[in-house]
């Protein structure tokens, strides 16, 4: 199972890395948890300008047995969704650490991702 | 995740495939082994093979086996011949379902039936009970001594075909007989649980995994592929069938779920349940088991509250965005005066209203 070196991971099994713009963190779900999850047929994300609480729920992805919540990685507000997987959420399970991404966000607090799992930390979490 | 429950006897081949694992009803089984979106469409189009090994197998033998039986199940299974099969229901005195089986008559003074793996110790205790007033009646369960494979799908004629001795065209629907597969005994029925042709191999764990192989290499070139409970489930949905711990429960009876036609209330001898049933009979239905069709891609699920106009009429018992059909299709419990095709309902997804519409189970059928 993959779990790239320079991403960041929350126990939920998101990695988060730099955004597309200056300042901003992309979210997506790691390749466990695509793994996990099976199909990816369905996926609710929220609008741009939406605040997102660490923790908290931002959305929803279902698969084909189950339903599961994504949770923010930090606090910040949505700046970008990925509307891409809203139409083809199959590139979830195929891409999942590329075009498979989920939202970005710009962060309250810019340092808040230096208190998520790094990669070594995450592949413990993973292997149990 | 790392799954705790009884190994099935092909648990190592399952591992070779790579396969995701669950817990179910207390055993470790392959839940996908790579799409289960791919799995459900192999068996739709070609063919898939599950390993059900979690399934409970309990013999009722001796010269009253049979009217042990059709006093301890809602339909009668001493009418029938040796080599043929009926789907019937374990009731609780008040009508309540207990499992949901199929019996198979091996002899004239054998029968085996095929209980969910959730449900093999009540079922064992419960025929154990009421067979225990006939004297030349034994059950015995025999679980342990079976692994069970099936294979489902149109290509699954031609599979079975070329790996046994049998006469499998001759093998009707519901029926069963006695072949060898890589010179093991195996008992292959015409069955199963997706809707589509299929059948079912019933043979001795420690040979399971030389049948497994055998039908995976003569499968290959009609694309058979390995299929997960993932699969199973949106399978059946479609088929309209209902699962044990969803659609049936002892809350409900069979004519609850729409299946009161394989309660016989007036065979001989009666039968546990028989007076609740009979007086269930003669009520109006006050909930009915209907089919749900969604739009979008988001699909109701268990127990997701129905509405009607004036609030809640009933709840999900299953759910799935249909990968066959494309859209979401659900089963549902609703009060009975909503249960006519076309009427409009919404289903409660967490606050969310997602429109809903009434249609005829089953969602998919073969042509």
């Amino acid at each position: 199972m993959t779990v790239p070196d320079e991403l960041r991971y929350t126990e939920e099994h998101e990695w988060v890395s730099a955004g597309a713009r200056e300042g901003t963190l992309r979210v997506g779900i790691t390749e466990y948890a695509q793994d996990q999850l099976g199909d990816v047929v369905f996926v609710d994300l929220p609008e741009t300008g939406t605040t997102v609480t660490a923790g908290e729920p931002f959305g929803e992805i279902e698969s084909t047995k189950s339903v599961s919540e994504l949770f923010a990685p930090v606090d910040g507000e949505v700046t970008a969704v990925n509307e891409a997987v809203t139409e083809a959420p199959e590139v979830i399970n195929s891409d999942p650490y590329g075009e498979g991404w989920l939202i970005e966000i710009t962060p309250a607090d810019p340092a808040a991702v230096d208190g998520l799992l790094d990669a070594e930390a995450y592949q413990k979490l993973i292997e149990g | 995740m790392t799954a705790t429950g009884k190994p099935s006897p092909l648990y190592e081949v399952h591992h070779d495939l790579g396969a995701t694992f669950t817990e179910f009803a207390g055993w470790t089984m392959p839940v996908r082994y790579s799409s289960d979106l791919a799995e459900h469409r192999a068996v739709r189009q070609a063919a898939g093979m599950f390993d059900l090994s979690h399934m409970g197998e309990i013999e009722v033998t001796g010269s009253q086996a049979g009217q042990a039986l059709d006093y301890a199940v809602v339909g009668t299974v001493s009418t029938l011949k040796p080599g043929k099969a009926r789907y019937t229901m374990l009731c609780a005195e008040d009508g309540g379902v207990m499992d949901d089986l199929v019996v198979y008559r091996l002899a004239e003074d054998r029968f085996l039936v095929v209980a969910n793996a959730a449900n093999v110790t009540v079922v064992a205790e419960a025929l154990t009970e009421r067979a225990a007033r006939f004297s030349g009646a034994t059950v015995t369960d025999r679980s342990a001594e079976y692994a069970l494979i099936a294979v489902q799908g149109p290509a699954s004629p031609e599979i079975v075909r070329a790996v046994c001795d049998a006469d499998v065209d001759g093998l009707k629907y519901y029926s069963a007989a006695p072949a060898q597969v890589t010179g093991h005994d195996v008992l292959l029925s015409r069955t199963g649980y997706t809707g589509e042709d299929g059948f079912e191999l019933y043979c001795a764990p420690d040979h399971a995994a030389e049948v497994w192989a055998k039908l995976a290499e003569v499968g290959k070139p009609h694309d058979l592929l390995p299929a997960g409970l993932a699969a199973r489930d949106t399978l059946r949905l479609e088929a309209g069938m209902p699962l044990y711990g969803n659609e049936l429960s002892r809350e409900v009876t069979p004519f609850d779920a729409g299946l009161g036609r394989i309660v016989k209330l007036d065979k001989e001898g009666g039968f546990v349940g028989r007076e609740a049933l009979a007086a269930r009979a003669g009520r109006p239905d006050e909930k009915a088991l209907i089919g749900l069709r969604g739009t979008g891609r988001r699909a109701p699920r268990a127990g997701y509250p129905v509405l009607g106009p004036d609030g809640p009429i009933g709840h999900v018992t299953s759910g799935a965005l249909s990968p066959t059909l494309g859209y979401p299709v659900a089963m549902a419990y609703v009060d009975a005066g909503f249960r006519e095709p076309g009427t409009e309902l919404q289903v409660d997804v967490r606050g969310k209203q997602l429109p809903v519409e009434v249609v005829e189970l089953p969602f998919y059928r073969r042509s």
